[in-house]
């Protein structure tokens, strides 16, 4: 088993920071979209990061970190690579969601909220990705993915190895 | 500007993109420009042409022949026989359920619509702006700033009786007309494109189809308000509608129609775009001004309203994607115009994303007032596979479930409230008779606890109580009293709850529980489910 | 905005300014409405919904603590659904709540507890869980329960805008909601200064002192331990406030009675050590004036304020005053002084400290404060924990037998008492350094424009210099409450602060608002507390530290002049950076 560790070292982590603060501007209403930017490239935020950011803005530690944690699609966890996002709102539900579920689950041997050993594949749910009437629907990274049958869903799986 | 002999529009939607209209697209570029015919044939990306069941759709002008399905397998024939030959390819005709072939504008999913926000949508290249400004693009805006006083302009949306589109319905000009009157400066135009709403797509694909619209709709809020910046908040989901309108914003601060002195008014203003970050609740409004100032996206207790005291505590217009697409064609053609469309008293249209057992599927425009069956029936084509309708979900996950017995209420405000259902957002989910009402209402139930932002007692402790105690209904470990207590947790969230999403939460088990009590029942008492889905002890489809 | 609007409350009409909220005008109505989330001294919150009433036309029920009124209103509190609701949403909280109350700190004190029953709650109705939170003791100072926070937040506005600390922060989102560190990180590991204001905003036992109690009834227990103990002078005006006495009550006598009944061998006064604070740290401010030393010169007694500046402004520790605060003065001259004089060993001398204060736990535990290895202090109680003590013992506290402090730590002035009040240190300060500065007698003792309870106050006082020519200008801003100390901070850090004297005392009124007094430490209560120490101060025979006999004393048999060598290593510390993050 390959471990991949993710983290980097904190002087990229500063750099990076710095950068996207740059872009976005130094202001607290930039939070959401530097964090944004700063997840790009390993799909969760570090402590770091997360350090970084709050002394760019000048803001507590905890409350980054509380910003970071109410939204979805930011992870203060470790994920894999890629990010599957399986959509179990009621229209998807109506179309099958739950065999798309159980067939990427098996799939990737992982339950919800779990990364696979290799830290290629973290797989979560998500509510509804607007694509209703394509549905089953899944998310990977910021790809999405209609009409699913379980198999199709493998398929596209195996496409990312 | 060089003349075509033909236009090929290939929408590009996300819902087709996600059925391969970028290869189709490709493919057909590749193969016009092998058989050197560039010269002849233009291929434009549009937005959503409304039949995503049936995607990818390609139309042909100016025949105005619709293809449906196309897959980069038939793009050779289009060319050699279509466009080269001028024979359609019958095979790739819509069908209906008769198996006739017939073009796409005949089929009542079409006659029924009637089209004053998607106007453009499928119509024009999303990513050139003067696709728009050829089709009227930007003359709203104008006749504002030219003839028009900010004053005049809110009258107008007062007058049109245009009610909100996002969900709640409050009256749009209203907003207006306080957020004019309001002091404090500077003031602030926000439009909600944080469409979350399960099962709703409409703002996505009105981004993705028409941006142009939209920003032309901010302006002019802008101008009447007095806010010369706004901001466009977007689900971090909606990649490509980030993307789309982000570059409409460019184009648009190019033509001069952003920025300042607009068209040599005097009038400035600026838009700029904002991405969420996965928070249903920040759809509601506050929430969302919130989430823009950096914070948790969780809702501010109202009083004060964003009209007064909104973003940084300024006063603030904030509306939905779909209200302000409506603002140009108001005041282009009246607001007694508008009022000829739609009910007495919900004027207008409505656009609706028809999702689940439905033969058509996709995103349609229809006036206030039609009935449900209109849409089931009509529009939507009835339900496939020999099923029969069981119940239609309206306004996405916090709507309510209306049972067949309602089939033939029209969609509008009161009607609605009537029977316990409220417009929202504008997704309609058919449901056929295969599914099981409790194990619906786990879904509806699982979503909630995890959207609730938890900031209220009622909605964070609610939403997972009420999921418990469904879980436990479905799994069959269910009793009467949780009944009792599911309506005690109802009744509290509905009155406590300090915003919308806790006050609407119940609203699809409280109606479940209104025209489906049978089945929960039939859980709690003889552990039976109609469809297999729950793991009930005894009985049940699949066990 | 004057207009006055007129209410209908459960059918009673009350006249109150438009905009008033209608808790408000309920309780003019002499209507209660239970609360959670609302605290007097803080915004609006309107989140635990407590307080929900109906109101005639609106659509859902309207929070009394956010929903102002209008003219013509007709609000009713009493309603079944509004008692409904307002019933369920507690037994909602309780079916997540610990069912531990009769082992709770807060048990009887717990305004949980008293909401649950004023609403009627008698069964819990709801699926159960418990969270199983790790419980926080990580500091020794504040202890953090999560599974018995409620979501109020109240704690984390104590934290991030009362003192702009901000180590508390709601995080994660729904169900999983919950008031925690970054990272759910202990209290240790953060940069959270001990402050205790977070105890003070809690209606329920999740934030609590570390308690103490057991390791102090053990000295006192202990035959061979010789066992002082010393009382901050803002203990004295708040202890009786949980034992049966009036806001503001001056319980000096009685809690001197009752500590002896506890059994310490000694009771005296961090008092005197706040006198003997005056002396060091006035010396120590002249010098700095005359020899070109940092200015301003920044006080050091609170030691939340001191883990602040260690955390936030590592870079401007030469601003601090080098003296140790009085508690570990006294401690220190407790295990040398008197023992020498009294001929004890060091080692068998046990200090207790009563304390308005949780960071006075954090403080006494500082590596740096053990002369030669001997802990100063070595147990730290909290005006609170006495409190539950003197319960313990059963002492009939208001009726007690009035007594003196000991001889001779037992002896202060006026100006130490008002080391208690935001103001008090930089008062009693200019009374020393007037009088040793202009070898005059002061004209009016009452520095009366750094008392009071705005944020930072600010004075320039003109000393007199005794060539009759010249005069020293001295600038001085005294400020309460971190976010406060922040402001000045930024002023110093900016070399934008002309000041040659600062005062900080981290909590909101100084130590009468510390996180170890009585709860709740309300504004209101806070003004009386307040009012009883002036009153304590001129109520002494003498006023100025500098004429304390028993410090004037010590400097002879003991000490010799103010900052010589001994002194420094018995009086004065040194402190470390420490990170934000």
């Amino acid at each position: 088993m390959i471990m991949l560790c993710s983290c980097r070292e904190v002087k990229i982590v500063r750099e990076d920071v710095k950068e996207a603060v740059q872009r976005c501007g130094r202001e607290k209403h930039q939070l959401l979209e530097i964090l944004g930017q700063l997840q790009k490239g390993t799909n969760f935020l570090e402590r770091d990061t997360l350090v970084a950011v709050a002394e760019e803005l000048d803001l507590p530690l905890a409350e980054v970190y509380g910003t970071a944690t109410f939204y979805s699609l930011y992870s203060t966890k470790p994920r894999g690579r890629y990010v599957v996002r399986v959509c179990e709102s009621a229209p998807c539900h109506i179309d099958g969601a739950a065999d798309i579920l159980a067939a990427v689950k098996a799939h990737l041997g992982v339950a919800v909220d779990e990364t696979t050993d290799n830290s290629q594949f973290t797989l979560e749910t998500t509510s509804c990705l607007g694509v209703c009437s394509v549905g089953p629907a899944m998310m990977i990274n910021d790809e999405v993915y209609g009409n699913l049958t379980p198999d199709r869903a493998v398929e596209i799986l195996q496409s990312y190895n | 500007m060089s003349i075509h002999r033909s236009h090929i529009l290939v929408c590009s939607g996300s819902n087709c993109t996600l059925r391969a209209s970028v290869p189709v697209r490709m493919a057909l570029r590749a193969a016009i420009a092998d058989q050197g015919l560039d010269k002849e044939f233009k291929v434009i990306e549009t937005g959503c042409f409304g039949l995503c069941q049936e995607g990818p759709i390609m139309v042909i002008y100016p025949e105005g022949i619709h293809y449906c399905g196309v897959q980069p397998d038939d793009i050779d024939e289009i060319v050699e026989t279509h466009l080269k030959k001028g024979r359609v390819v019958n095979r790739l005709l819509y069908r209906g359920e008769a198996e006739q072939e017939v073009t796409l504008p005949s089929t009542p999913f079409y006659q029924r619509q009637h089209r004053v926000v998607l106007r453009n949508v499928g119509a024009v290249d999303p990513e050139n702006i003067e696709e728009s400004l050829a089709r009227d693009g930007y003359q709203g805006l104008a006749k504002a700033l030219d003839t028009m006083s900010p004053r005049d302009v809110v009258q107008t949306m007062l007058d049109s009786g245009l009610q909100g589109r996002g969900g709640a319905g409050f009256p749009a000009g209203r907003k207006w007309d306080f957020t004019l009157r309001a002091s404090g400066e500077p003031k602030y135009v926000v439009c909600n494109a944080d469409e979350g709403e399960p099962g709703t797509s409409k703002d996505r694909l009105i981004l993705e189809g028409d941006p142009h619209a939209v920003i032309e709709g901010m302006a002019i809020a802008g101008y009447a308000v007095g806010a010369s910046q706004g901001f466009i908040y977007i689900r971090g989901e909606y990649q490509l509608s980030l993307q789309r309108f982000r570059k409409a914003v460019e184009q648009a601060r190019e033509y001069g129609l952003l920025g300042s002195d607009i068209l040599g008014s005097g009038f400035s203003f600026n838009v700029e775009v904002r991405s969420g970050a996965g928070a249903y609740v920040c759809g509601e409004e506050t929430a969302l001004l919130n989430s823009l100032e950096g914070r948790r996206g969780e809702p501010r207790y109202k009083p004060p309203f964003p009209a007064n005291e909104g973003l940084w505590g300024k006063p603030t217009l904030i509306n939905n994607v779909e209200t302000l697409a409506n603002a140009a064609p108001i005041l282009m053609h009246g607001a007694q115009w508008y009022r000829s469309l739609g009910s007495e008293d919900c004027p207008g249209t409505k656009v609706f994303t028809l999702s689940g057992d439905v033969a058509n599927r996709g995103l349609i425009e229809v006036p206030m007032g039609i009935t449900l069956r209109e849409i089931v029936e009509d529009i939507g084509g009835g339900i496939p596979g020999g099923r029969q309708f069981k119940m239609a979900q309206i306004g996405g996950t916090s709507g309510g479930c209306i049972p067949a017995e309602h089939l033939d209420i029209p969609i509008d405000i009161p009607h609605l409230d009537d029977v316990g259902a409220s417009l929202g957002s504008g997704a309609l989910l058919i449901v056929d008779d295969s599914h099981c009402m409790v194990d619906l209402s786990k879904t509806f139930l699982h979503f909630f606890a995890h959207e609730s932002c938890g900031q209220c007692t009622p909605c964070r402790e609610g939403t997972m109580l009420m999921r418990k105690l469904v879980d436990g209904i479905a799994a069959g470990s269910g009793t009467r009293k949780d009944l009792e207590l599911l309506e005690r947790i109802t009744a509290t969230m509905r009155k406590a709850s300090l915003c919308g999403l806790g006050q609407t939460a119940p609203t699809p088990v409280l109606t479940a529980l209104r025209y489906f009590s049978d089945e929960y029942e039939a859980h709690i008492d003889s552990g039976r489910c109609i469809s297999g889905a729950c793991g009930v002890a005894v009985g049940g489809m699949k066990s | 905005m004057t207009d006055n609007a007129v209410v209908t409350i459960n059918g009673t009409e009350v006249t109150v300014p438009e905009g008033t909220t209608i808790l408000t005008a309920a309780e003019l109505a002499g209507v209660q409405i239970p609360t959670l989330c609302n605290h007097p001294d803080q915004m609006i919150k309107a989140v635990c919904r407590v307080c929900v009433v109906e109101v005639e036309g609106a659509r859902v029920f309207q929070p009394a603590c956010s929903f102002p009124v209008w003219d013509g209103m007709n609000v009713r509190t009493n309603s079944p659904a509004v008692i409904e609701a307002r019933k369920t949403v507690v037994e909602m909280l309780l079916s997540r709540h610990p069912q531990d109350c009769l082992q709770c700190e807060r048990n009887l004190h717990c305004e949980l507890q008293n909401v649950s029953k004023s609403v009627g709650v008698n069964e819990r109705p709801f699926p159960e869980e418990t969270r199983d939170l790790p419980i926080d003791d990580s500091s020794g100072a504040v202890v953090r329960e999560a599974d018995k926070c409620i979501n109020c937040r109240r704690c984390v506005e104590a934290c991030a805008d009362v003192q702009g600390v901000g180590v508390l922060s709601t995080v994660n989102r729904g169900y999983d909601t919950v008031v925690s560190t970054a990272f759910n990180e202990p209290l240790e590991q953060v940069s959270c200064v001990l402050c205790g204001q977070c105890i003070q905003a809690c209606p329920t036992g999740a934030l609590r002192e570390h308690n103490d109690i057991d390791r102090v009834w053990r000295a006192l227990a202990d035959p061979n331990k010789h066992v002082v103990v010393q009382t901050a002078p803002a203990v004295r005006v708040a202890i009786g406030e949980d034992l049966g006495l009036p806001v503001g009550t001056r319980a000096t006598k009685l809690l001197t009675s009752a500590l002896r009944q506890l059994g310490f061998d000694g009771v005296f006064d961090t008092d005197f050590t706040a006198d003997l604070t005056i002396m060091e740290e006035g010396s120590e401010l002249l010098q700095r004036l005359q020899e070109g030393g940092t200015l301003p010169m920044i006080t050091s007694c609170s030691p939340g304020w001191i883990k602040y500046i260690e955390h936030y402004y590592p870079e401007q520790l030469d601003h601090l005053s080098t003296c140790k605060s009085p508690q570990q003065m006294f401690g220190a001259l407790a295990k040398s002084y008197y023992a020498e004089k009294n001929q004890y060993n060091p080692d068998d001398i046990y200090v207790v400290s009563i304390m308005p204060c949780t960071a006075k736990k954090f403080e006494a535990n500082r590596p740096e404060m053990a002369a030669e290895g001997i802990r100063d202090v070595d147990a730290v109680l909290t005006t609170r924990e006495l409190a539950q003590m003197i319960d313990q013992a059963g002492l009939d506290f208001p009726n007690l037998k009035e007594e003196e402090y000991d001889s001779p730590l037992g002896i202060s002035t006026g100006a130490a008492v008002i080391f208690g009040a935001t103001g008090g240190v930089m008062e009693a300060a200019l009374r020393t350094v007037y009088e040793l500065v202009t070898e005059q007698e002061l004209p009016a003792l009452d520095f009366t424009s750094v008392r009071g309870l705005d944020g930072v106050k600010e004075a320039s006082v003109l000393l007199p210099l005794p060539n009759g020519e010249d005069s020293l200008e001295v600038k001085v801003a005294a400020a309460h409450g971190l976010a406060s100390a922040r402001q000045i901070m930024e002023k110093v850090k900016n070399g934008e602060a002309d000041y040659h004297f600062v005062e900080v005392m981290s909590c909101p009124g100084g130590c009468i608002g510390g996180g170890g007094q009585p709860r709740p430490s309300t504004t209101e209560r806070r003004e009386k507390r307040l009012q009883a120490i002036y009153d304590e101060d001129e109520a002494m025979t003498i006023r100025k530290s500098h004429e304390n006999p028993a410090v004037k004393a010590l400097y002879e048999e003991y000490l010799e002049k103010p900052l010589g060598e001994r002194r420094h290593k018995l009086l004065h510390t040194h402190y470390v950076q420490r990170s934000r993050y």
